[in-house]
């Protein structure tokens, strides 16, 4: 006979061991890739991702109680918060002018904006006007 | 150590390693990338320690902490891009 209870804290613990490796592989390609997009790119998503497992691991555990509902609330906060503000951090890196790493091969932003008048651009956005 | 020390053990290093990254961070942008990483990461602390605890205070500190760090995550990054904060 299997015993549900311990089953389910076994399945939350699974869940919340695979959040956390998600965690820690995205902080490691924090350390280690070589410029600031890149950085953003693994972490961002790879701390997503372990976080909602960690999340969801406060679900399993828990049920869909009270605190269970608070679990999913956040997931769904992370999951609108977060690639808003990578998004957001990335255009004002690319804005105030950190460079690409030198191996990069190609900035269709900045293609983007030479298109359309690169230094208009810049001034509008001193002015602080939206493009 | 049960498991749930070991999963806070990890978390503390993960944090360790964006700390890292902001102490390095050639540039400011690097430093409000791991600022940003941080946030969500302490949600994840909060995530453990709820069922560590049992408690459903952390889950409330969790939802708070993820909408706070998201606008400090916006506030730094409009101070890179050089536009004030009342645009």
């Amino acid at each position: 006979m299997i015993d549900f209870a311990e089953t389910r804290d076994l399945a939350a613990y699974v869940l919340m061991a695979f959040g956390l490796a998600f965690d820690l592989v995205g902080c490691i390609g924090l350390v280690r890739l070589p410029d600031v997009y890149n950085r953003l790119q693994a972490g961002t998503k790879c701390v997503t991702l372990g976080t909602f497992l960690l999340l969801l691991g406060v679900v399993v555990r828990f049920g869909l109680g009270a605190m269970g509902w608070k679990a999913l609330l956040c997931v769904w906060f992370v999951a609108m918060t977060s690639p808003t503000a990578a998004h957001a951090i990335a255009r004002a890196a690319h804005r105030s002018g950190v460079p690409l790493a030198p191996v990069s091969v190609l900035d269709r932003y900045r293609e983007d904006g030479d298109a359309r008048g690169g230094a208009e651009e810049h001034d509008a956005v001193h002015q602080g006007a939206m493009p | 150590m049960n498991a749930l020390e070991l999963l806070m053990a990890g978390l503390c290093l993960a944090s360790s390693l964006c700390l890292w990254r902001a102490w390095l961070g050639p540039t400011a942008a690097d430093r409000a990338v791991a600022v940003d990483l941080l946030g969500i990461l302490m949600v994840g602390f909060c995530a453990v320690l709820t069922v560590q605890t049992g408690r459903d205070l952390y889950m409330v500190v969790g939802l708070a902490w993820s909408l706070v760090a998201f606008v400090g995550s916006l506030a730094l990054a409009k101070h890179l891009e050089g536009r004030r904060f009342d645009d």
